[in-house]
Protein backbone atom coordinates (compact mmCIF):
# COMPACT_ATOMS: atom_id res chain seq x y z
CA UNK A 1 0.00 0.00 0.00
CA UNK A 2 2.72 2.46 1.04
CA UNK A 3 4.78 1.68 -2.01
CA UNK A 4 1.82 2.61 -4.23
CA UNK A 5 1.40 5.95 -2.45
CA UNK A 6 5.06 6.77 -2.95
CA UNK A 7 4.83 5.81 -6.63
CA UNK A 8 1.75 8.01 -7.10
CA UNK A 9 3.49 10.92 -5.42
CA UNK A 10 6.54 10.51 -7.56
CA UNK A 11 4.36 10.39 -10.66
CA UNK A 12 2.60 13.60 -9.66
CA UNK A 13 5.98 15.27 -9.04
CA UNK A 14 7.15 14.34 -12.55
CA UNK A 15 3.93 15.95 -13.83
CA UNK A 16 4.57 19.12 -11.81
CA UNK A 17 8.12 19.31 -13.17
CA UNK A 18 6.63 19.31 -16.69
CA UNK A 19 5.41 22.82 -15.87
CA UNK A 20 8.85 24.14 -14.92
CA UNK A 21 10.41 25.79 -17.96
CA UNK A 22 13.93 26.62 -19.01
CA UNK A 23 14.14 30.38 -18.35
CA UNK A 24 16.11 30.96 -21.55
CA UNK A 25 14.02 28.74 -23.84
CA UNK A 26 10.59 29.00 -22.21
CA UNK A 27 8.89 26.57 -24.64
CA UNK A 28 10.94 23.72 -23.19
CA UNK A 29 10.21 22.16 -19.84
CA UNK A 30 13.06 20.78 -17.77
CA UNK A 31 11.64 17.33 -18.55
CA UNK A 32 11.85 18.03 -22.31
CA UNK A 33 15.48 19.03 -21.81
CA UNK A 34 16.25 15.85 -19.92
CA UNK A 35 17.93 17.54 -16.99
CA UNK A 36 15.83 15.84 -14.31
CA UNK A 37 17.54 12.51 -13.71
CA UNK A 38 15.68 11.10 -10.69
CA UNK A 39 12.76 11.78 -8.39
CA UNK A 40 12.41 10.02 -5.07
CA UNK A 41 9.94 10.50 -2.27
CA UNK A 42 11.03 9.59 1.23
CA UNK A 43 7.79 8.84 3.10
CA UNK A 44 9.37 8.73 6.55
CA UNK A 45 11.02 12.14 6.44
CA UNK A 46 8.38 13.49 4.00
CA UNK A 47 11.16 14.72 1.74
CA UNK A 48 11.43 14.93 -2.03
CA UNK A 49 14.87 14.03 -3.35
CA UNK A 50 15.57 15.38 -6.83
CA UNK A 51 18.61 14.78 -8.98
CA UNK A 52 19.28 17.23 -11.77
CA UNK A 53 22.21 17.69 -14.13
CA UNK A 54 23.36 20.94 -15.78
CA UNK A 55 23.29 21.28 -19.57
CA UNK A 56 26.55 23.27 -19.56
CA UNK A 57 28.90 23.80 -16.60
CA UNK A 58 28.51 27.57 -16.72
CA UNK A 59 24.78 27.59 -17.45
CA UNK A 60 23.45 30.59 -15.49
CA UNK A 61 19.91 29.17 -15.65
CA UNK A 62 20.62 26.33 -13.21
CA UNK A 63 20.15 28.39 -10.03
CA UNK A 64 16.92 29.84 -11.36
CA UNK A 65 15.67 26.40 -12.39
CA UNK A 66 16.35 25.16 -8.86
CA UNK A 67 14.33 28.03 -7.41
CA UNK A 68 11.46 27.42 -9.83
CA UNK A 69 11.37 23.72 -8.96
CA UNK A 70 11.07 24.57 -5.26
CA UNK A 71 8.31 27.07 -5.98
CA UNK A 72 6.29 24.69 -8.16
CA UNK A 73 6.60 21.85 -5.64
CA UNK A 74 5.75 24.13 -2.70
CA UNK A 75 2.54 25.17 -4.45
CA UNK A 76 1.61 21.49 -4.65
CA UNK A 77 2.34 21.02 -0.95
CA UNK A 78 5.86 19.61 -1.13
CA UNK A 79 7.91 21.82 1.16
CA UNK A 80 10.87 19.59 1.98
CA UNK A 81 12.85 19.38 -1.25
CA UNK A 82 16.49 18.38 -1.63
CA UNK A 83 17.97 19.11 -5.03
CA UNK A 84 21.21 17.38 -5.81
CA UNK A 85 23.24 18.39 -8.86
CA UNK A 86 25.24 15.63 -10.54
CA UNK A 87 27.71 15.96 -13.42
CA UNK A 88 28.04 12.33 -14.40
CA UNK A 89 26.78 10.89 -16.65
CA UNK A 90 27.19 14.18 -18.49
CA UNK A 91 24.04 15.68 -20.00
CA UNK A 92 23.56 15.04 -23.68
CA UNK A 93 21.07 16.34 -26.24
CA UNK A 94 20.21 12.65 -26.80
CA UNK A 95 18.12 13.01 -23.62
CA UNK A 96 15.93 15.71 -25.15
CA UNK A 97 12.39 14.42 -25.71
CA UNK A 98 10.87 14.15 -29.19
CA UNK A 99 8.11 16.56 -28.21
CA UNK A 100 10.82 18.91 -26.93
CA UNK A 101 12.47 18.87 -30.36
CA UNK A 102 9.14 19.63 -32.04
CA UNK A 103 8.48 22.51 -29.63
CA UNK A 104 11.94 23.96 -30.37
CA UNK A 105 11.28 23.79 -34.10
CA UNK A 106 7.93 25.56 -33.71
CA UNK A 107 9.62 28.20 -31.54
CA UNK A 108 12.10 29.01 -34.35
CA UNK A 109 15.13 27.11 -33.04
CA UNK A 110 16.39 24.22 -35.17
CA UNK A 111 16.58 21.12 -32.92
CA UNK A 112 19.75 18.98 -32.68
CA UNK A 113 19.90 16.71 -35.73
CA UNK A 114 22.55 14.16 -34.87
CA UNK A 115 22.71 11.79 -31.95
CA UNK A 116 26.44 11.35 -32.08
CA UNK A 117 28.27 13.99 -30.09
CA UNK A 118 31.36 13.57 -32.22
CA UNK A 119 29.53 15.32 -35.04
CA UNK A 120 30.75 18.71 -33.91
CA UNK A 121 31.69 19.71 -37.44
CA UNK A 122 28.66 21.95 -37.68
CA UNK A 123 29.34 23.06 -41.23
CA UNK A 124 28.97 19.45 -42.39
CA UNK A 125 25.48 19.05 -40.93
CA UNK A 126 22.32 19.56 -42.93
CA UNK A 127 20.20 21.87 -40.81
CA UNK A 128 16.70 22.74 -41.98
CA UNK A 129 15.56 26.35 -41.58
CA UNK A 130 12.87 26.45 -38.87
CA UNK A 131 11.18 29.32 -40.73
CA UNK A 132 10.81 28.02 -44.29
CA UNK A 133 12.05 24.43 -44.05
CA UNK A 134 14.79 24.80 -46.67
CA UNK A 135 17.98 22.85 -46.08
CA UNK A 136 19.98 25.42 -48.04
CA UNK A 137 21.45 26.91 -44.85
CA UNK A 138 24.90 27.99 -43.70
CA UNK A 139 26.77 28.16 -40.43
CA UNK A 140 27.39 31.75 -39.28
CA UNK A 141 28.98 31.07 -35.89
CA UNK A 142 29.56 27.96 -33.77
CA UNK A 143 28.40 29.90 -30.72
CA UNK A 144 25.04 31.66 -30.43
CA UNK A 145 22.98 33.61 -27.95
CA UNK A 146 23.43 30.93 -25.27
CA UNK A 147 26.06 28.25 -24.73
CA UNK A 148 23.80 25.52 -26.15
CA UNK A 149 23.17 27.15 -29.52
CA UNK A 150 24.98 27.95 -32.78
CA UNK A 151 24.02 30.63 -35.26
CA UNK A 152 22.88 29.70 -38.79
CA UNK A 153 21.37 31.57 -41.70
CA UNK A 154 18.92 30.33 -44.31
CA UNK A 155 20.14 31.03 -47.82
CA UNK A 156 16.61 30.75 -49.23
CA UNK A 157 14.54 33.00 -46.96
CA UNK A 158 17.67 34.78 -45.64
CA UNK A 159 16.46 34.57 -42.01
CA UNK A 160 19.14 34.01 -39.37
CA UNK A 161 18.24 31.34 -36.81
CA UNK A 162 19.58 29.48 -33.80
CA UNK A 163 20.49 25.80 -33.95
CA UNK A 164 20.51 23.77 -30.74
CA UNK A 165 23.92 22.07 -30.83
CA UNK A 166 24.47 18.35 -30.27
CA UNK A 167 26.16 17.82 -26.98
CA UNK B 1 42.70 36.80 3.04
CA UNK B 2 42.17 33.10 3.32
CA UNK B 3 42.23 31.87 6.90
CA UNK B 4 45.80 30.90 7.92
CA UNK B 5 44.74 27.39 8.97
CA UNK B 6 43.19 26.70 5.54
CA UNK B 7 46.26 28.17 3.85
CA UNK B 8 48.57 25.87 5.81
CA UNK B 9 46.34 22.90 5.07
CA UNK B 10 46.46 23.58 1.31
CA UNK B 11 50.27 23.79 1.47
CA UNK B 12 50.38 20.24 2.78
CA UNK B 13 47.67 18.57 0.69
CA UNK B 14 48.67 17.68 -2.87
CA UNK B 15 45.20 16.63 -3.93
CA UNK B 16 43.82 20.08 -3.07
CA UNK B 17 46.79 21.76 -4.75
CA UNK B 18 46.09 19.77 -7.89
CA UNK B 19 42.40 20.72 -7.91
CA UNK B 20 43.26 24.38 -7.34
CA UNK B 21 45.79 24.24 -10.18
CA UNK B 22 43.10 22.94 -12.57
CA UNK B 23 40.55 25.44 -11.26
CA UNK B 24 42.97 28.40 -11.46
CA UNK B 25 43.85 27.53 -15.07
CA UNK B 26 40.15 27.58 -15.97
CA UNK B 27 39.32 30.72 -13.97
CA UNK B 28 42.23 32.89 -15.12
CA UNK B 29 41.78 31.90 -18.76
CA UNK B 30 38.05 32.56 -18.40
CA UNK B 31 38.70 35.98 -16.90
CA UNK B 32 41.09 36.95 -19.70
CA UNK B 33 38.57 35.82 -22.33
CA UNK B 34 35.75 37.67 -20.58
CA UNK B 35 37.77 40.89 -20.96
CA UNK B 36 36.92 40.72 -24.67
CA UNK B 37 33.20 41.09 -23.89
CA UNK B 38 31.99 44.06 -25.93
CA UNK B 39 35.33 44.40 -27.75
CA UNK B 40 35.29 41.45 -30.19
CA UNK B 41 36.04 42.11 -33.87
CA UNK B 42 32.45 41.28 -34.86
CA UNK B 43 29.38 40.55 -32.77
CA UNK B 44 29.25 36.79 -33.51
CA UNK B 45 32.86 36.27 -32.44
CA UNK B 46 32.46 38.47 -29.39
CA UNK B 47 29.58 36.18 -28.40
CA UNK B 48 31.62 33.07 -29.20
CA UNK B 49 34.47 34.07 -26.92
CA UNK B 50 32.20 35.12 -24.06
CA UNK B 51 30.40 31.78 -24.41
CA UNK B 52 33.75 30.02 -24.11
CA UNK B 53 34.64 32.17 -21.09
CA UNK B 54 31.35 31.17 -19.48
CA UNK B 55 32.06 27.45 -20.01
CA UNK B 56 35.53 27.91 -18.49
CA UNK B 57 34.04 29.74 -15.52
CA UNK B 58 31.60 26.85 -15.03
CA UNK B 59 34.47 24.36 -15.11
CA UNK B 60 36.40 26.46 -12.60
CA UNK B 61 33.36 26.59 -10.31
CA UNK B 62 32.95 22.82 -10.35
CA UNK B 63 36.60 22.38 -9.41
CA UNK B 64 36.56 25.05 -6.67
CA UNK B 65 33.34 23.60 -5.25
CA UNK B 66 34.92 20.17 -5.10
CA UNK B 67 38.12 21.52 -3.53
CA UNK B 68 36.07 23.53 -1.00
CA UNK B 69 34.06 20.44 -0.08
CA UNK B 70 37.22 18.39 0.51
CA UNK B 71 38.84 21.17 2.56
CA UNK B 72 35.69 21.45 4.67
CA UNK B 73 35.57 17.68 5.20
CA UNK B 74 39.25 17.34 6.00
CA UNK B 75 39.74 20.40 8.23
CA UNK B 76 36.25 20.85 9.67
CA UNK B 77 36.46 24.54 8.68
CA UNK B 78 33.63 25.55 6.39
CA UNK B 79 35.16 26.71 3.09
CA UNK B 80 33.45 27.98 -0.07
CA UNK B 81 34.28 28.26 -3.76
CA UNK B 82 34.19 32.05 -3.47
CA UNK B 83 36.84 32.09 -0.76
CA UNK B 84 39.14 30.01 -2.95
CA UNK B 85 38.63 32.22 -5.99
CA UNK B 86 38.53 35.65 -4.35
CA UNK B 87 40.58 35.50 -1.16
CA UNK B 88 43.83 33.93 -2.32
CA UNK B 89 46.73 36.17 -3.28
CA UNK B 90 49.06 35.97 -6.29
CA UNK B 91 51.54 33.55 -4.71
CA UNK B 92 48.76 31.09 -3.88
CA UNK B 93 47.47 30.85 -7.46
CA UNK B 94 48.71 27.79 -9.33
CA UNK B 95 47.68 28.50 -12.92
CA UNK B 96 50.15 28.18 -15.77
CA UNK B 97 51.74 31.47 -16.84
CA UNK B 98 50.18 31.14 -20.30
CA UNK B 99 46.71 31.74 -18.84
CA UNK B 100 47.55 35.06 -17.18
CA UNK B 101 49.38 36.84 -20.02
CA UNK B 102 47.53 39.87 -21.40
CA UNK B 103 45.16 39.19 -24.29
CA UNK B 104 47.11 41.14 -26.89
CA UNK B 105 45.32 41.30 -30.22
CA UNK B 106 42.68 38.88 -31.48
CA UNK B 107 45.31 36.61 -33.04
CA UNK B 108 47.22 36.29 -29.78
CA UNK B 109 43.96 35.60 -27.93
CA UNK B 110 42.81 32.81 -30.24
CA UNK B 111 46.31 31.30 -30.34
CA UNK B 112 46.50 31.22 -26.52
CA UNK B 113 43.09 29.56 -26.42
CA UNK B 114 44.19 27.00 -28.99
CA UNK B 115 47.48 26.17 -27.22
CA UNK B 116 45.87 25.91 -23.81
CA UNK B 117 42.54 24.41 -24.92
CA UNK B 118 44.34 21.59 -26.75
CA UNK B 119 46.31 20.85 -23.60
CA UNK B 120 43.13 20.83 -21.50
CA UNK B 121 41.48 18.52 -24.02
CA UNK B 122 44.16 15.81 -23.76
CA UNK B 123 44.53 16.33 -20.02
CA UNK B 124 40.80 15.85 -19.38
CA UNK B 125 40.82 12.87 -21.71
CA UNK B 126 43.45 11.33 -19.43
CA UNK B 127 41.55 12.31 -16.30
CA UNK B 128 38.48 10.50 -17.66
CA UNK B 129 40.61 7.34 -17.53
CA UNK B 130 42.74 7.98 -14.44
CA UNK B 131 40.56 9.95 -12.05
CA UNK B 132 37.54 8.71 -10.15
CA UNK B 133 34.53 10.18 -8.42
CA UNK B 134 33.84 13.88 -8.78
CA UNK B 135 37.06 14.72 -10.64
CA UNK B 136 36.21 12.14 -13.31
CA UNK B 137 32.68 13.56 -13.49
CA UNK B 138 34.07 17.07 -14.00
CA UNK B 139 36.38 15.75 -16.74
CA UNK B 140 33.46 13.93 -18.44
CA UNK B 141 31.45 17.12 -18.42
CA UNK B 142 34.21 19.58 -19.34
CA UNK B 143 35.66 17.70 -22.28
CA UNK B 144 32.45 18.08 -24.28
CA UNK B 145 32.68 21.85 -23.97
CA UNK B 146 36.42 21.95 -24.60
CA UNK B 147 35.91 19.96 -27.82
CA UNK B 148 33.89 22.88 -29.20
CA UNK B 149 36.41 25.44 -27.89
CA UNK B 150 39.37 23.80 -29.59
CA UNK B 151 37.52 23.43 -32.88
CA UNK B 152 36.77 27.14 -32.80
CA UNK B 153 40.25 28.34 -31.81
CA UNK B 154 42.00 25.96 -34.25
CA UNK B 155 39.82 27.30 -37.08
CA UNK B 156 40.89 30.83 -36.20
CA UNK B 157 44.59 29.94 -36.05
CA UNK B 158 44.33 28.49 -39.56
CA UNK B 159 42.23 31.37 -40.86
CA UNK B 160 44.60 34.07 -39.62
CA UNK B 161 47.83 32.14 -40.21
CA UNK B 162 46.80 31.37 -43.77
CA UNK B 163 45.03 34.71 -44.28
CA UNK B 164 46.37 38.07 -45.36
CA UNK B 165 49.99 39.26 -45.10
CA UNK B 166 48.98 41.30 -42.05
CA UNK B 167 47.12 38.49 -40.26
CA UNK B 168 49.93 36.03 -41.01
CA UNK B 169 52.56 38.44 -39.64
CA UNK B 170 50.55 38.92 -36.47
CA UNK B 171 50.16 35.18 -35.93
CA UNK B 172 53.91 34.71 -36.37
CA UNK B 173 54.45 37.41 -33.76
CA UNK B 174 51.92 35.85 -31.37
CA UNK B 175 53.48 32.42 -31.76
CA UNK B 176 56.93 33.84 -30.99
CA UNK B 177 55.58 35.52 -27.89
CA UNK B 178 53.54 32.62 -26.49
CA UNK B 179 55.66 29.63 -27.41
CA UNK B 180 58.05 29.76 -24.45
CA UNK B 181 55.03 29.64 -22.12
CA UNK B 182 53.74 26.32 -23.48
CA UNK B 183 56.33 24.01 -21.90
CA UNK B 184 55.10 24.59 -18.38
CA UNK B 185 51.76 22.89 -19.14
CA UNK B 186 53.46 19.69 -20.27
CA UNK B 187 55.93 19.27 -17.38
CA UNK B 188 54.10 17.79 -14.38
CA UNK B 189 55.10 19.28 -11.02
CA UNK B 190 55.04 17.44 -7.69
CA UNK B 191 51.30 17.67 -7.00
CA UNK B 192 50.50 16.42 -10.51
CA UNK B 193 52.82 13.43 -10.29
CA UNK B 194 50.48 11.35 -8.18
CA UNK B 195 47.62 11.28 -10.65
CA UNK B 196 49.02 11.89 -14.11
CA UNK B 197 52.74 11.40 -13.57
CA UNK B 198 53.15 8.33 -15.72
CA UNK B 199 50.67 9.48 -18.35
CA UNK B 200 52.18 12.90 -18.98
CA UNK B 201 54.17 11.59 -21.94
CA UNK B 202 50.91 10.74 -23.70
CA UNK B 203 49.50 14.24 -23.11
CA UNK B 204 52.73 15.81 -24.37
CA UNK B 205 52.89 13.68 -27.51
CA UNK B 206 49.20 14.17 -28.34
CA UNK B 207 49.45 17.92 -27.76
CA UNK B 208 52.57 18.25 -29.91
CA UNK B 209 50.95 16.32 -32.76
CA UNK B 210 47.80 18.43 -32.63
CA UNK B 211 49.72 21.73 -32.53
CA UNK B 212 52.04 20.68 -35.37
CA UNK B 213 49.09 19.71 -37.59
CA UNK B 214 47.17 22.96 -37.06
CA UNK B 215 50.24 25.20 -37.42
CA UNK B 216 51.10 23.46 -40.70
CA UNK B 217 47.54 23.93 -41.95
CA UNK B 218 47.76 27.59 -40.99
CA UNK B 219 50.99 28.02 -42.94
CA UNK B 220 52.88 28.82 -39.72
CA UNK B 221 56.43 27.62 -39.14
CA UNK B 222 56.69 25.47 -36.02
CA UNK B 223 58.95 27.23 -33.46
CA UNK B 224 62.26 25.52 -32.78
CA UNK B 225 63.28 27.21 -29.54
CA UNK B 226 62.85 24.87 -26.59
CA UNK B 227 63.77 27.11 -23.66
CA UNK B 228 60.64 27.33 -21.56
CA UNK B 229 59.32 29.68 -18.90
CA UNK B 230 57.91 28.13 -15.73
CA UNK B 231 56.86 28.98 -12.20
CA UNK B 232 53.11 29.53 -12.36
CA UNK B 233 52.22 26.09 -11.03
CA UNK B 234 54.32 26.86 -7.93
CA UNK B 235 52.94 30.36 -7.44
CA UNK B 236 55.75 32.30 -9.15
CA UNK B 237 53.84 34.50 -11.55
CA UNK B 238 54.38 37.28 -14.07
CA UNK B 239 53.60 40.84 -13.02
CA UNK B 240 50.32 40.59 -14.94
CA UNK B 241 48.48 38.30 -12.52
CA UNK B 242 48.45 40.80 -9.66
CA UNK B 243 46.64 43.38 -11.78
CA UNK B 244 44.18 40.78 -13.00
CA UNK B 245 43.37 39.66 -9.43
CA UNK B 246 43.09 43.25 -8.21
CA UNK B 247 40.27 43.77 -10.68
CA UNK B 248 38.65 40.33 -10.38
CA UNK B 249 38.76 40.15 -6.57
CA UNK B 250 37.90 43.77 -5.85
CA UNK B 251 34.30 43.27 -4.78
CA UNK B 252 34.96 40.47 -2.27
CA UNK B 253 37.98 42.29 -0.88
CA UNK B 254 36.15 45.60 -0.47
CA UNK B 255 32.86 44.07 0.73
CA UNK B 256 33.76 40.71 2.33
CA UNK B 257 31.01 38.10 2.02
CA UNK B 258 28.87 40.21 -0.28
CA UNK B 259 26.33 38.13 -2.20
CA UNK B 260 24.77 38.95 -5.55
Amino acid sequence: MEATIVKDKEKSIWNILETVCDPEIPVLSIIDLGIVRAVQVNEISDTVELTITPTYTGCPAMDMIGAQIRLALAEAGYHQVNIQQVLSPAWTTDWMSESGKQKLQAYGIAPPVATNFNQVYLEDLEIACPNCGATNTKLVSEFGSTACKALFQCKDCLEPFDYFKCH
Amino acid sequence: MLQQSIKSFIQQDQQIQYLLHLADNALILSHRNSQWCGHGPILEQDIALTNIALDQLGQARNLYQYAALLITEKTGISTTEDQLAYLRDVGEFKNCLLAELPNGDWGQTVLRNFLMGSYQFFLYQELQQLASGQLKAIADKSIKEITYHVRWSADWVVRLGDGTTESHARMVQALELLWSYTGEMLEPCDYEQGLIGTQSSYIKAAWEAKIAAVLAEGNLVHPTNDWMQSGGKKGLHTEHLGYLLAEMQFLQRAYPGLEW
